[in-house]
């Protein structure tokens, strides 16, 4: 026992990597299944684990050295209160969809690439665990490679249901390429600069020997660190899908599989918006990027666009999952604008909405799955009268539903909550404003939907549709019961993200 | 191209000298320059300019697709295998030590030879993998390539 607890760090992303070789070789009928749910399962009970050291720990960080080559040579994992809290959400999201993913996609993917799916599955989740914890710059883009090669290929395998699958996939492959050429670009300027890849080295050299040297005569690698800034920025909005640089997102959640839509939309999205703040607040400090560059303006004009225009294009499909996809742009809009604001309120209400959006929105597609699993469709026609015939599938999408428009006693109110209070401590009355305004339009395309769901009349001649099996109905379930539990009783996530908060703001110089 | 005389035999008379090589490569790995990545791609190019001559379908009678399946998860075992054995001795993930704990660097080739090792299979049988995606379908019997056509 003693063993896995002093390689937590390192055993979060190794067994989910170890077992996704494994399924690839041996994962054949059915049984990459297993060794999926097995695997997101003993992941979880770790990342929980580690949150507890964490917060249990003095320094509030565990640092793990991989072949004890100490940091600046080797690479570090470093465990930190806002790590640990995006490991368990990324980890809570990546076993409950798996728990759904059997019966669902053994109905859209081909029955002989089944442990090639769960392979990827795996890999993926690797990334996206990688990606968090790690403490270097350049094993984080290896990582984030290996998360968005399987990604795009879990996408394409949506072909079987519709082929434009294939297109998404390849239109993601390009823009989450260049998205991730444009990080690593970053690194190589910031290496040139520093000669460092630590992402604590890294901060720790900018700051004692390269920012100083910016107010007096000679400015050393000025041009140098803003260039590579710049291409870092651009590169993590591309993988944020911020707006305007959205174009991959709602093609790719709306033809993949069920289940990889959930994933994606639950982890993916947050795991960007993490590295994000991560590069912001600890790997060049907020003075450079909000002081001097001005980034927060530019990524509140972003973040307002994203609400109002993702907002706005949800309300205006027809088919539920392109709204739910286009209605995540708008979320991440509101992650943005908290982290932009750089005050520990904005701080916390994005790391909030990280874990309250993952929750919400997974449970929304997953329930979508359901439709799809049930009717083989997701437009809104098909949902008319499903109020009656799929129950509780339906009430957990309402659920989910009323938290992306905020209402009180969901979870999307606390989130909201935090956000608009700090607009308003930051003096941002307009962005407070444009918050209120995306809510009402989530209020007009989450009406829209269940106006069809509960009021709207089956056809005659429609197949007879029935409550969806237990094991894809108990995630779904979860994930809104969640998402409704901490909205009532936000006290748990909001001690976790103030300490992140905290965390964040008192290692930014 | 396998009615030409000349590079059928020098097709056949260079693999044995390309895979000599590559295994040189890989035994050197932990010595000097080159290592695994490398002395995989020599290996695999061996097969592929075979593959060229004599068509893909007589290389993956050679090489079935089966193999380089299994070897390209093999090979990355081994790498995170090497790791967790270290951990399981009760040192870092990685850390060689745990290879030979009484003396200290001695474990270090052990440990980056099994991991050149595993470098070597899993690059290997991925370039296969891609000589196969390529070919594979382009002709009705013989998957020679492209080149003889014109």
């Amino acid at each position: 026992m003693e063993l896995i607890q002093r390689n937590l760090p390192a055993l979060v992303v190794v067994t989910p990597l170890i077992m996704g070789l494994i399924t690839s070789i041996i994962g054949r009928r059915g049984l990459g299944w297993y060794l999926a749910m097995g695997t997101t399962a003993a992941v979880l009970a770790m990342s929980i684990q580690l949150l507890a050291n964490v917060l249990d720990s003095g320094t509030q960080t565990v640092t793990y050295l991989m072949g004890n080559w100490p940091t600046p040579f080797g690479i570090g994992y470093v465990v930190d209160p806002l790590n640990a809290s995006v490991l368990v959400i990324v980890s809570i999201i990546s076993a409950v969809v798996t728990l759904y993913a059997r019966k669902s996609v053994a109905s859209e993917i081909a029955h002989n690439r089944l442990h090639f799916f769960y392979a990827l599955w795996l890999f993926c989740i690797t990334g996206l665990l990688g990606i968090t914890i790690t403490g270097d710059a350049f094993n984080l883009y290896v990582l984030l490679e290996i998360s968005s090669l399987s990604t795009y290929t879990l996408v394409a395998l949506g072909r079987n249901r519709n082929r434009r699958a294939l297109t998404a996939a390849i239109n993601y492959l390009v823009l989450g390429s260049i998205g991730a050429c444009f990080y690593l670009l970053g690194i190589a300027y910031l290496y040139m600069v520093t000669g460092s890849l630590n992402i604590a080295d890294i901060h720790d050299i900018l700051a004692n020997k390269v920012f100083p040297t910016w107010s007096t005569g000679a400015p050393m690698y000025r041009t140098t660190v803003i260039a590579g800034f710049a291409f870092m920025a651009v590169g993590l909005s591309l993988k944020l899908a911020l707006f305007p640089l959205h174009g991959w997102l709602p093609n790719a959640y709306t033809y993949s599989p069920s289940a990889v839509s959930a994933l994606l939309a639950s982890t993916a999205t947050k795991v960007g918006a993490y590295v994000f703040i991560r590069v912001i607040f600890t790997l060049v400090g907020v003075n450079f990027a909000y002081t001097l560059l001005h980034t927060d303006t530019v990524l509140m004009l972003s973040a307002g666009a994203a609400i109002l225009f993702g907002s706005w294009m949800a309300f205006r499909q027809t088919n539920v999952k392109k709204l739910l996809a286009y209605s995540s742009i708008g979320q991440i809009g509101y992650i943005t604008l908290g982290f932009a604001l750089g005050n520990a309120g904005g701080l916390t209400a994005s790391v909030i909405h990280l874990f309250n959006h993952a929750l919400t929105k997974g449970g929304m597609f997953l329930a979508l799955g359901i439709v799809a699993y049930r009717t083989g469709h997701t437009r809104l026609q098909d949902l008319r009268g499903l109020g009656r015939k799929l129950p509780f599938t339906m009430a957990a999408f309402t659920a989910g539903g009323l938290g992306l428009i905020g209402v009180p006693l969901t979870a999307g109110f606390i989130s909201k909550w935090y956000l608009v209070s700090s607009c308003i401590e930051a003096g941002r009355y307009e962005m407070a404003a444009i918050v209120l305004v995306g809510s009402m339009i989530a209020l007009l395309y989450t009406w829209k939907v269940v106006e069809t769901i509960y009021f709207g009349k089956r056809d005659e001649n429609a197949p007879v549709v029935k409550e969806a099996p237990i094991t894809m109905l108990v995630p779904v379930l979860l994930l809104a019961g969640g998402s409704i539990y901490f909205g009532i009783d936000a006290s748990l996530t909001s001690r976790v993200a103030t300490a992140a908060a905290h965390f964040l703001l008192g290692g930014a110089p | 191209m396998k009615d030409n005389v000349l590079m059928r035999i020098a097709a056949r008379w260079n693999m044995p000298f390309m895979l000599i090589f590559a295994l040189y490569t890989q035994t050197h790995g932990e010595l000097g320059p080159g290592g695994g990545f490398q002395s995989g791609v020599m290996i695999a190019a061996a097969f592929i300019v075979y593959g060229m001559v004599f068509g893909g379908h007589e290389m993956r009678r050679i090489v079935p697709r089966w193999v380089t399946d299994i070897a390209a998860g093999l090979g990355v075992l081994i790498y995170a295998g090497t790791g967790v054995y270290c951990m399981l001795m009760g040192y870092e993930f990685l850390d060689y030590t745990a290879i030979m704990p009484g003396n200290p660097g001695g474990g270090a080739p052990w440990g980056m030879t099994s991991v050149e090792y595993g470098v070597g299979i899993t690059v290997a049988a991925v370039m296969i993998t891609v000589f196969n995606e390529i070919t594979e379908g382009t002709a009705p019997e013989d998957n020679t390539i492209i080149m003889e056509k014109q």
